[in-house]
């Protein structure tokens, strides 16, 4: 069963790169699509970049660890974005970020060990009337005081 | 859509989709901006289509879902065409209210009208409102109106008119004369000339020459990029198709945050569309000119919004800074001259080629012309986007347009600049706006993010979080910035916990005189802005944190204690619930008493407390009271507070 994952993973990647053909400068533009697909960077996608375009590994490990769109480690089924902006900061986000630390029991940037959520914390999503502003899985929720927290984590199992 | 091949056939193309229009009809614009997309415009989008289904109004009422309006705080938008009347906070449950009254019956629903916070009075139409009526909208007017996915709203409201002129009847020379005639300045953050870059870009040898728009708005605080990209992208390819064409540049780029997934879909649609008719790709316009431009996302690193980490990103590399040498107008992306321009100044290049540099240079300030657009947000009552001309007061804009303060409180300062700005006190209040006099204050224009703070705001704290976002960003390359701004977060960081030494102020100038003169590009030399601009200005808060461990605002939680008044309580046990820690001990008509030992200081019993009672209280500074005797903790009827005190 894993194997199957893999080779169809693989594949996906294979698809990925060839959509990029003949392009320069497109390890980001790829890396940021292998992301938003399998939600990280697995090694073995790595290692297949580097095979087909023939690119180092340390290069491809140096851009996905400087990006912060990119990440090494598996992530929860959902994330959790919680927006310090200096509009949110002003607005009392910190205060925000500290409940969802709490409640979790993680820091930002950490995953829950049930890999139910992963935390992190983001520099202005660009939504600032509505500070503080949480995302969860991309659904927005703004006017967010503490406690109102722990209502909205329970509506992601 | 047979391609468009000159200045005429856009001509005939505008009359023609003009011509179709019937402007009699009843029309339906709903703000569908990112905000607005937050606070529900998909669901009130749907609920119209629903309606109108319901109704069997489909043909005869349109609906057209637009780009930002910049009232986000009231969003989300509708406005009702002919008649013009806007509505605020629409909720799916308001609109068959809404097309059976106003649509069919001409009637208004007032409640769903802007209210005066004052008067009460109710006002109708969008431009009455006070956050509009105080605005000159140039450069965000088209958000209005045009639904970013389809071109020709755009071309009916007379774009693309711009380039065609320049292709047609002006030669590069003309177009970037005009252009620095103009003075338009860099709206990104720098207020460099655009014209002249420009022009350093065409006089570099080498080929092909870039043209490239940075839409990698880092800035925490400011998002009119990110509005314009989202509601007019077509405003912002036409003026990169005229920087190109004036500066000869073949190939051009996009850089967009991957943060903002709706700017870069209605990108991608805009670059489509703008081939299909024959304004971008070979032959614009069949002038001869042939300009071809990709996208680049973001990964999401705020120093690549610098010029040379930019151009390093796009050619796949880590977005990091270039020493400066040779600047990327001569040699940027694969060593070939580029130029560099933000969203904002790019959408104000169609405005001058058509009403020329005269008319720009009559709106604005001696050095700074034209408007800008700031994002007015944090503590104030009416958050949003708002346009106005350069030399507008900061008074005029927090005040007039913004409504003051929210909930009454103390204005205490204006944060403009981003990371790289700084804050202005109330004394400045006077001072208009534009590139110097911001620059003369000890902060900066930056990108345009106005972050209003009241009397809750610790400035020490404040001027900490600036110091803890540039570390996290800075890309380490160079030693000022880097240990310099961690040098000065570990000041900060202490001082906000009580920890903070005599002499730490004068460390702290002294690491930013070095970072100041020694880093490799701007983020470094302007990372202790912030926190030098609020030593200039708020120095006392400081002391307050260093000589007596008290927070002045009753912000860092360190500094800080929560207490309930026992003369207060009502013993209603809202905060004892709401505790996630347990901390609060009481009952039903029992004074509640904060467990300080559990205390985590998370604030929501000083939320939760009803307003009317203000038992919660925060106290920096000094001791906690002792808790009351127990025998005088009960609440009996009718006396405010029982047992033997009374």
């Amino acid at each position: 069963m894993v194997e199957i994952d893999m080779k169809m993973k693989m594949q996906r990647v294979d698809e990925i790169i060839e959509g990029y053909k003949g392009e320069e400068g497109v390890l980001i533009q790829l890396l940021l699509d292998i992301q938003s697909e399998f939600n990280w960077i697995p090694h073995g996608v790595i290692a297949r970049i580097s095979e087909r375009l023939r690119i180092p590994k340390s290069h491809i490990y140096r851009i996905a660890s400087f990006y912060k769109a990119m990440s090494l480690n598996p992530v929860g089924r959902h994330i959790i974005q919680v927006c310090l902006g200096t509009a949110c900061q002003v607005r009392g986000a910190p205060k925000i970020l500290d409940r969802v630390e709490e409640n979790l029991k993680i820091k930002e940037g950490g995953t829950t060990p049930d890999m139910r959520f992963s935390l992190k914390r983001v520099n202005c999503l660009g939504c600032c009337a509505m500070g503080p502003v949480v995302v969860v899985d991309g659904n927005y929720h703004g006017k967010i005081t503490p406690a109102m927290v722990e209502d909205i984590l329970g509506k992601y199992k | 859509m047979p391609r468009l091949n000159s200045k005429e056939d856009l001509r005939a193309l505008r009359r023609k989709i003009v011509g179709m229009r019937d402007l009699t009809m009843p029309y339906i614009t709903l703000c569908s901006g990112t905000a607005c997309h937050a606070t529900g415009s998909d669901a009130v989008a749907a609920a119209i289509q629903k309606e109108l289904e319901k109704q069997g109004l489909t043909e005869e009422v349109g609906v057209r879902r637009t780009g930002c309006h910049g009232f986000c705080e009231r969003g989300p938008i509708i406005i009702v065409y002919p008649e013009e009347i806007c509505y605020l906070n629409v909720t799916p449950e308001d609109v068959p209210e809404i097309i059976s009254k106003t649509i069919k019956g001409k009637e208004i629903i007032e409640r769903l009208l802007y209210a005066d916070p004052n008067t009460g009075e109710r006002m109708v139409h969008e431009q009455d409102i006070p956050f509009y009526k105080y605005q000159t909208r140039l450069v965000f007017s088209g958000n209005l109106w045009v639904d970013p996915a389809n071109i020709e709203d755009y071309i009916a409201l007379g774009g693309y008119r711009a380039l065609a002129k320049a292709l047609q009847e002006m030669t590069p020379e003309e177009v970037m004369e005009e252009v620095k005639r103009a003075n338009l300045r860099g709206r990104g953050g720098g207020g460099f000339p655009a014209g002249r870059k420009w022009e350093t870009t065409r006089d570099a040898s080498g080929e092909p020459k870039y043209a490239i728009v940075n839409c990698d708005e880092g800035d925490p605080g400011a998002y009119m990029d990110r509005s314009i990209m989202e509601g007019n992208p077509h405003r912002v390819l036409e003026g990169l198709t005229i920087a190109a064409y004036a500066i000869g540049a073949t190939h051009g780029f996009v850089y967009v945050r991957q943060e903002y997934p709706l700017a870069v879909s209605n990108l991608a649609i805009a670059l489509e569309q703008a081939k299909e008719y024959g304004l971008l790709g070979e032959d614009i316009l069949g002038s001869g000119f042939d300009f071809d431009v990709k996208v680049h996302r973001g990964a999401g690193a705020f120093i690549s919004g610098e010029s040379s980490a930019l151009m390093n990103a796009i050619e796949g590399k880590v977005g990091e800074p270039r020493p400066k040498y040779v600047h990327t107008s001569e040699a940027g992306i694969w060593d070939k001259p580029s130029n560099l321009n933000n969203v904002e100044t790019l959408a104000n290049v169609p405005l001058i080629i058509e009403k020329g540099a005269d008319w720009f240079g009559s709106i604005g300030t001696e050095g700074s012309k034209g408007t800008k657009i700031f994002s007015l947000v944090g503590k104030v009552n009416n958050t949003g986007l708002v346009e106005v001309p350069m030399g507008t007061t900061l008074r005029d804009i927090i005040y007039k347009i913004g409504g003051g303060i929210r909930g009454g409180k103390k204005f205490k300062g204006v944060q403009t600049g981003g990371p790289s700005g700084g804050i202005i006190p109330e004394q400045y209040l006077d001072s208009p706006v534009d590139f110097d006099e911001l620059t003369k204050l000890g902060s900066m224009m930056g990108s345009g993010g106005m972050i209003v703070i009241d009397e809750d705001t610790c400035i020490v704290d404040l001027a900490r979080y600036f110091v803890d976002f540039l570390c996290d960003e800075s890309c380490g390359k160079c030693v000022p910035c880097r240990e310099g701004l961690k040098r000065m977060r570990d000041i900060l960081d202490a001082m906000v916990a009580g920890r903070g030494k005599e002499g730490d102020i004068e460390l702290l100038k002294e690491i930013a005189v070095v970072m100041k003169k020694a880093s490799l590009c701007a983020l470094g030399t302007t990372a202790a802005n912030p926190a030098l601009s609020t030593i200039r200005y708020f120095r006392d808060e400081y002391e307050a944190h260093i000589k007596e461990k008290r927070c002045p605002a009753l912000v860092c939680k360190d500094l800080i204690s929560y207490y309930i008044d026992p003369e207060k309580c009502i013993a209603c046990l809202k905060c004892l619930k709401n505790c996630p820690e347990g901390a609060i001990e009481g009952e039903k008509k029992r004074i509640h008493v904060i467990d300080q030992s559990k205390c985590v200081k998370c604030g929501i019993c000083y939320d939760v407390c009803p307003p009317k009672v203000g038992a919660v209280k925060k106290i920096s500074g000094k001791p906690v009271p002792p808790s009351l005797p127990e025998v005088e903790r009960a609440i009996r009827k009718g006396k405010k507070r029982g047992g033997g005190s009374d």
